[in-house]
């Protein structure tokens, strides 16, 4: 079994071969191409040039139904759950079980509870998707991808929310299928599961094949040198803390949504706090609570000693506090209007940039083309519309943005995804500058490395709650690793 | 054996399809549209370049073209309004109601009956912006379910209100001056439409509020972010879209002498053809002010032209459908080939 594809826009030239029995690992930063390149494989748009084989055979897949048809079966990152329909709908969705055109629902019944039990999966299969956890979601992905007996399994970062314990049966069932000579695609960025389930890995960097390689034959670093192109080193730059006074605290801080329960931490001026912790953890709420984008139901967020009652994005700017949103696309860009507005948008109210309403258009772009080159901004022209950037550039104008006004605590929220490695260095080197000009960072991050070394002390978020605060040498890859999950009796 | 993607390719890199492409979402199908209309009428009637004509299609204009400013201002920041139409009804039949009945008492004092009427349209305007605007900011109505009771709304009031009959007995200052006025040889309405125009040109190019509108429609959550008040502007642009409809109503009450309650029907769908075909986004965060001025006259000239071939009303309602139609299908392309 194998396929080939040289050259797609966002891939350039990449061969890669899938044979069965085996657990081929993609491995990448955001934005390398793998999710590009399982799109492909999964039939969601076709390559630009190029071609796939199928046994030998030449494929052309048409749509992601197609894929299904022939065997080539997804588990994406963004959930395909219809969230009103029950999980043994949802895994028979578009293969249901009829008679004479009707609905046989106790045959889609015993379906589902057999694939629930292979997986070993505890989930009602009459509950609504919607009303699962995000876990749950995951498990039912799963079972719908195993559900349509597919020769090609795709798994993007398929244990990201789930506990040790779950993502200790989905090993065995990788085994298992394995064994049953399916070929498998696996994502992920955790080396522990590499050493784990891998027999090969593909390292891509910025759409390009790095290398191909035998998972009993690399170390870690080596892996992370492919992966990064730098020795690991090179990529973080060392920051002098100084830490001074606490700029930002909350205070046994709980939200109405319960996604955070009665967390107080606090970031000093001159230092890097990261808060640390799996997706759905709450460490990503915690920084939106601040910032007023949370509701919140008891406790307190502290700035420079005031108690901010009813924190509100306008509020917080004008008290030097600055969220940088995860999400460029969704919240932090205004993607058809020039560099400039997008720069200035926090601040026109600001004497430099208007007086009583109106803009005063050459200071402003002033201001902004100084702030652009002092991010490095290529190409360097303000004018031009945000959505022509790419992913690294267009995440300067959203730091650009913060650089406008006076702000003195910075909330980065994965600050580094879909950014490539120069821009990575480059945003890297900007929060070193922040900090050591006495900025207070708090550095919300999924990216272990990054916030290990970025990062002078560290908070680690398990479920909604606080449950480590490692400084200095104590914050370490197993130290954080060890808060993740739940303790399980029986992990492996 | 990749011969269809390598096609694809050679398709892609043609010349002239990417000049065309590149004119287009430059500058719009617009100019193009105008040109062509002009050219036709112009070969097919030759009373559609006199003079009068021209000055006859100008001052139409104005009143479409003040409706459409404050249609663009509200598609910019990523809603539309529905309701311009009954607006125009409205500030109709009560600026008329008001202004004939003060004249009545006071026949000596022309002026001050005619700013009373004045002051109660604008006055319509702001309280009809006002339930849109906090329709929409606060309780979350959707643009369209709102404008669209909204102007259901209006439509019944203006009717109730004058028992289905114009309205008479306004001071002839109001429909001499203003309605069928001349300053320099050019109609009155024409220098309201330009003072509007002006005044919308600098609210949207100098001013925090015009640059918040297109962050607020070009995404609403960033501009959240950013620290604006994002619901005080969205209720802030239906106003203006209502005071500028209130307006054109006043100047069409005076060209027709009366306050009508059928008054203003078509204004919806004209004002949000002209905008979109003028290159104004229906998601909100594009488009230039001119290009919508542009639309305006493009529609008026159309009707216009129509009206000189003695095509019947019938297919003139069709036309403007269908453009309408085209121009949205055009906007959704240039969104796709500028990527």
């Amino acid at each position: 079994m194998s396929k080939r594809f040289p050259g797609v826009q966002a891939l350039r030239d990449i061969d890669f071969n899938l044979r069965s029995g085996e657990v081929h690992v993609l491995f990448g930063e955001n934005g390398a191409g793998k999710s590009t390149l399982i799109n492909i494989i999964a039939g969601t748009f076709p390559p630009d040039e190029g071609k796939m084989t199928l046994r030998g055979r030449p494929l052309r897949l048409h749509s992601p139904h197609h894929a299904r048809q022939l065997g080539i079966n997804a588990v994406f990152q963004e959930f395909s759950l219809v969230p009103t329909l029950s999980v043994q709908d949802n895994l028979y969705l578009g293969r249901e079980h009829t008679r004479a055109g009707i609905l046989d629902k106790a045959a889609i019944a015993r379906g589902t509870m057999e694939t629930l039990e292979l997986l070993q999966f505890h989930i009602d299969p009459k509950a609504q998707a919607g009303s699962l956890s995000r876990a749950e979601q995951q498990m039912v992905e799963i079972a719908k991808a195993i559900q349509g007996k597919p020769s090609i399994l795709i798994l993007d970062e398929p244990t990201a929310s789930l506990t040790e314990n779950e993502a200790n049966h989905l090993f065995a069932l990788i085994r298992r299928l394995k064994e049953d000579g399916l070929g498998i695609i696996y994502i992920t960025h955790r080396m522990q599961e590499i050493r784990r389930v891998a027999d090969r890995v593909t390292v891509l960097r910025d759409g390009q094949l790095v290398a191909t390689v035998a998972a009993s034959d690399v170390t870690e670093s080596s892996l992370v040198e492919l992966m990064t192109g730098h020795a690991v080193d090179a990529l973080y730059p060392s920051i002098a803390f100084q830490p001074g006074q606490v700029m930002l605290q909350t205070v046994g801080l709980t939200l109405t949504s319960g996604r955070v329960q009665d967390v107080s931490i606090d970031v000093r001026a001159g230092e890097v706090v990261g808060l640390a912790g799996l997706i759905g953890s709450g460490k990503s709420e915690i920084g939106r609570a601040v910032f007023g984008l949370e509701s919140i139901v008891r406790g307190s967020v502290v700035i420079g000693g005031d108690v901010v009652s009813h924190p509100t994005p306008r509020g917080m700017l004008d008290r030097g506090v600055v969220y940088i949103p995860p999400d460029r696309r969704e919240e932090g860009l205004v993607a058809m209007r020039p560099v400039r507005e997008n720069m200035s948008l926090a601040a026109l109210g600001l004497p430099v940039f208007s007086r009583l309403g109106f803009l005063r258009r050459r200071l402003e772009g002033q201001t902004v083309r100084e702030i652009a080159k002092r991010l490095n901004l290529r190409p360097l022209n303000v004018e031009r519309e945000v959505a022509y950037f790419s992913g690294g550039n267009q995440q300067k104008v959203v730091l650009g943005r913060g650089l406008a006004r006076d702000v003195k605590v910075f909330i980065f929220d994965e600050p580094t995804t879909g950014v490539d490695v120069g821009a990575k260095v480059e945003i890297y080197g900007f929060m070193k500058e922040l900090c050591e000009r006495g900025a207070a960072i708090l550095l919300i991050s999924s990216d272990l490395p990054e916030l290990l070394h970025l990062a002078n002390r560290s908070y680690v978020m398990h479920r909604g709650k606080v449950r480590a605060e490692l400084v200095g040498p104590a914050l370490t890859e197993e130290a954080v690793l060890a808060n993740f999950f739940d303790l399980d009796a029986d992990a492996a | 054996m990749t011969t269809a993607p390598m096609q694809r390719k050679v398709l892609r890199s043609n010349r002239f399809a990417d000049l065309t492409r590149a004119i287009f979402s430059s500058v719009g199908i617009l100019p193009i549209l105008l040109a062509v209309v002009i050219l036709y009428f112009a070969s097919q009637e030759s009373r559609f370049y006199g003079t009068a004509n021209l000055t006859n299609v100008l001052r139409q204009s104005t009143y479409l073209i003040i409706v459409t400013l404050g249609q663009a201002l509200v598609l910019i920041s990523g809603g539309f309004d529905l309701s311009v139409g009954a607006v125009i009804a409205v500030t109709s039949v009560v600026s008329a109601r008001y202004m004939s009945s003060h004249y009545a008492a006071n026949p000596n004092s022309e002026l001050t009956s005619v700013l009373v009427g004045v002051g109660v349209g604008l006055l319509v305007g702001v309280v009809f912006g006002l339930v849109n605007g906090i329709g929409v900011a606060r309780f979350q109505v959707s643009p369209f379910i709102m404008t669209l009771g909204m102007a259901s709304v209006g439509t019944g009031f203006a009717l109730y209100y004058t028992g289905g009959s114009p309205v008479s007995g306004m001071p002839p200052l109001f429909t001499r001056e203003i309605g069928t006025g001349r300053w320099f040889e050019i109609p009155v309405p024409i220098y309201a439409a330009i003072a509007a125009t002006i005044l919308v040109l600098i609210l949207v190019g100098s001013t925090s509020w015009g640059r918040y509108l297109y962050a607020i429609g070009g995404n609403t959550k960033a501009a959240f972010l950013s620290g604006i008040p994002v619901g005080v502007y969205t209720a802030s642009v239906y106003v203006m879209c209502s005071l500028l409809a209130a307006m054109a109503g006043l100047l069409l009450t005076a060209r027709t002498s009366s306050g009508e309650p059928n008054l203003g029907g078509q204004y919806p769908l004209e004002s949000i053809t002209a905008a979109v075909i003028g290159g104004i986004s229906l998601r909100g965060g594009e488009g230039r002010i001119m290009g919508a001025v542009l639309g305006a006259l493009f529609i008026t000239i159309l009707t216009n032209g129509m009206n000189l071939i003695r095509m019947a009303s019938y297919f003139q309602t069709i036309a403007i459908g269908a453009i309408l139609i085209l121009a949205v299908i055009f906007d959704r392309l240039r969104d796709r080939w500028r990527v």
